[in-house]
């Protein structure tokens, strides 16, 4: 069973797959083909423009003619955010001004931001990725898309604005914030997909809730386009059971391109990756050996066909698995799971691994409150505490302080079960915890960095 | 008889009540009485006001939790005994209270005791029938 509000099935002649689609069912054999070119390209290009992965290269006496399959990939160093960072703003640039058209910022929550440079052919194979992504969702032409991403210097608004035009699609470019508005313009435009944070729009939910409207009846929105932060399937089984809409998982990242790296299809085995793009590996964090198809590890990708910045051997860090299997819906791009933890993320809590999207999951077995929260380490004398900050809700509040404590109970009790600690919950008004682009930032860790 | 009150949660720190205290009387709204409730971490503040609608509206528009529920205004007079009276009556009804506070209005003259009740509607006929004067709205705030 798929979600209903996919269109019929594409061997129904009256509904074909979307012409943008053909390239995701490219034989294997030819598909590999490709890969194998634009590798080569990019490894000579990169290799002659930017200095500093000739001079790795050099270190480990690597020429970009050593790479003759795509398994001599692991010839090849790495690259991550902290060269970016050390780079800032353009040491990693490969093209000059006349050829760069826009640059992208992530604000990151260390320190310096990074930058990314992109040429017109970046764009556009950015553009493409993201088509990709909302034919595969069902959405068509006819559709009214509210993006509801923040435009700027983060790639949310701008990536999904494209993708949707380039579809055709009606796009309302409201971005982030002013939430009554937001919900106005969906009900007044009959908006049909919106595309935002996950918990942007649990946000969305429960304002909706207090106004007393219902997405069913008072909406036409059929279709959710959510990414930019780590999600869980209870998140989506709880966003499809209150609004009807089928909830999509989009995934991407400003250093490779931006959301469109990767999306799910009507059966749900995962993400497809664009990978005639961006080339997948998967990597033990540990030893850096690239692991088989179906093992779990760090997810790194190399821009077979970027020319502003391309990206070769980038360390995501975020934690999944390549299916071996091939998905039912024919797509030969091959599928990597659900990413709902980063290594990054991964917190060690009195020896305890700690994700905190293991609290989201408690969180969400609570009917009242939604997963709005926000995990704090701070060194005491004895032992690190860990506390736990949850937004209350309206609907979530009564009078009376007994059934506050209660809920408080009950919340330690739901995440208590998950993550095996025993933390300190604390109930915070709503809207308080600090957000940035629609994401709260999950973690505040006090504790001595070693 | 039943008046409405508004419940706001507010977090344990400087500046909370400030802050909605601030927001109210910005927009003119005047609140008869304000009661805090709090633990070691949140706080309830509990108000009664005339425009208990406005107030609900304009404090949930700017995000804050709050909820509006029924308690029972009971006129006793300002003297010793005053409450004892009230409270038997409700002990006898087998009236069970979740919280109550009291405030003074004319210069002494009348106090006022509210209470919420687990069942306001039969606490509120039980009083009614020991003779007890329930307040509404209107006369609360005149």
């Amino acid at each position: 069973m798929t979600h209903p509000n996919y269109p019929s099935l594409p061997h129904d002649v009256n509904c074909p797959h979307h012409p943008v689609s053909a390239i995701d069912f490219m034989p294997v054999d030819r598909l590999r083909a490709l890969q194998l070119h634009r590798l080569k390209n990019t490894v000579a290009y990169e290799y002659e423009r930017v200095p500093l992965f000739r001079r790795r290269c050099e270190e480990r006496g690597v020429r970009p003619e050593h790479v003759k399959t795509l398994a001599d990939i692991k010839l090849l160093p790495f690259m991550m955010k902290s060269d970016l960072r050390d780079e800032y703003p353009l040491g990693l640039r490969a093209a000059d001004n006349s050829e760069i058209v826009r640059y992208h910022c992530s604000s990151g929550t260390t320190g310096k931001p990074i930058c990314v440079a992109n040429t017109m052919d970046d764009i556009m194979v950015w553009q493409n990725g993201v088509m990709r992504c909302l034919a595969m969702f069902g959405i068509r032409a006819e559709d009214t898309v509210q993006v509801s991403y923040g435009y700027g210097l983060f790639t949310g608004g701008l990536g999904a604005h494209y993708g949707a035009e380039g579809l055709g699609c009606t796009v309302l470019p409201a971005s982030a914030g002013n939430t009554d508005r937001q919900l106005m313009l969906m009900r007044d435009l009959g908006v049909t997909a919106i595309a935002c944070t996950p918990s942007y729009f649990l946000r969305l939910m429960d304002e909706a809730a207090k106004k007393g409207i219902d997405f069913r009846r008072d909406t036409k929105l059929r279709h959710g386009i959510f990414g930019a932060e780590p999600w869980t399937q209870a998140m989506r089984e709880k966003i499809e059971a209150g609004t009807g809409i089928a909830a999509h998982d989009i995934y991407g990242l400003t250093e490779i391109s931006g959301p469109g790296v990767a999306g799910d299809c009507r059966f749900r085995t995962g993400l497809h990756v664009w990978e005639d793009h961006f080339y997948p590996e998967i990597i033990d964090p540990d030893t850096l050996e690239p692991l088989p198809d179906g093992e779990t590890g760090e997810l790194v990708f190399t821009t077979i066909d970027r020319r502003g910045m391309p990206m070769i051997r980038y360390r995501t860090r975020d934690l999944t698995r390549l299916r071996a299997e091939p998905c039912p819906c024919g797509r030969t791009m091959r599928v990597m799971e659900r990413v709902s933890a980063r290594s990054d993320d991964m917190l060690i809590v009195h020896g305890v691994n700690l994700f905190p999207s293991q609290v989201e999951t408690g969180l969400l077995s609570v009917p009242e409150v939604l997963p709005h929260y926000q995990i704090v380490l701070t060194p005491t004398d004895t032992m690190d505490l860990l506390e736990i900050r949850v937004e209350v809700t309206p609907e979530s509040f009564s009078d009376n302080v007994a059934s506050l404590e209660n809920l408080r109970r009950r919340v330690f009790a739901a995440v208590k079960s998950i993550i095996g600690l025993s933390p300190k919950i604390t109930l915070v008004e709503p809207n308080t915890l600090p957000r940035s682009e629609g994401k709260i930032k999950r973690v505040v860790d006090n504790r001595p960095k070693h | 008889m039943k008046i409405k009150q508004l419940s706001i949660f507010i977090e344990n720190k400087p500046g909370r009540l400030a802050k909605v205290c601030r927001l109210l009387s910005e927009a003119g709204v005047n609140t008869t009485t304000l009661s805090l409730a709090d633990t070691r971490e949140f706080g309830i503040v509990r108000l009664l006001a005339k425009e208990w609608e406005r107030a609900r509206d304009l404090l949930s528009a700017k995000g804050i939790a709050v909820h509006a529920n029924d308690v029972v205004a009971v006129a006793v007079p300002d003297e010793p005994g005053g409450m004892t009276a009230v409270l038997d009556a409700l002990d006898a009804a087998g009236a069970n209270i979740e919280y109550n506070y009291a405030f003074s209005v004319g210069a002494g003259r009348r106090a006022v005791l509210v209470f919420r009740f687990t069942d306001p509607d039969s606490a509120a006929a039980a009083l009614k029938a020991s003779g007890f004067t329930l307040l509404d709205e209107e006369t609360l705030f005149g």
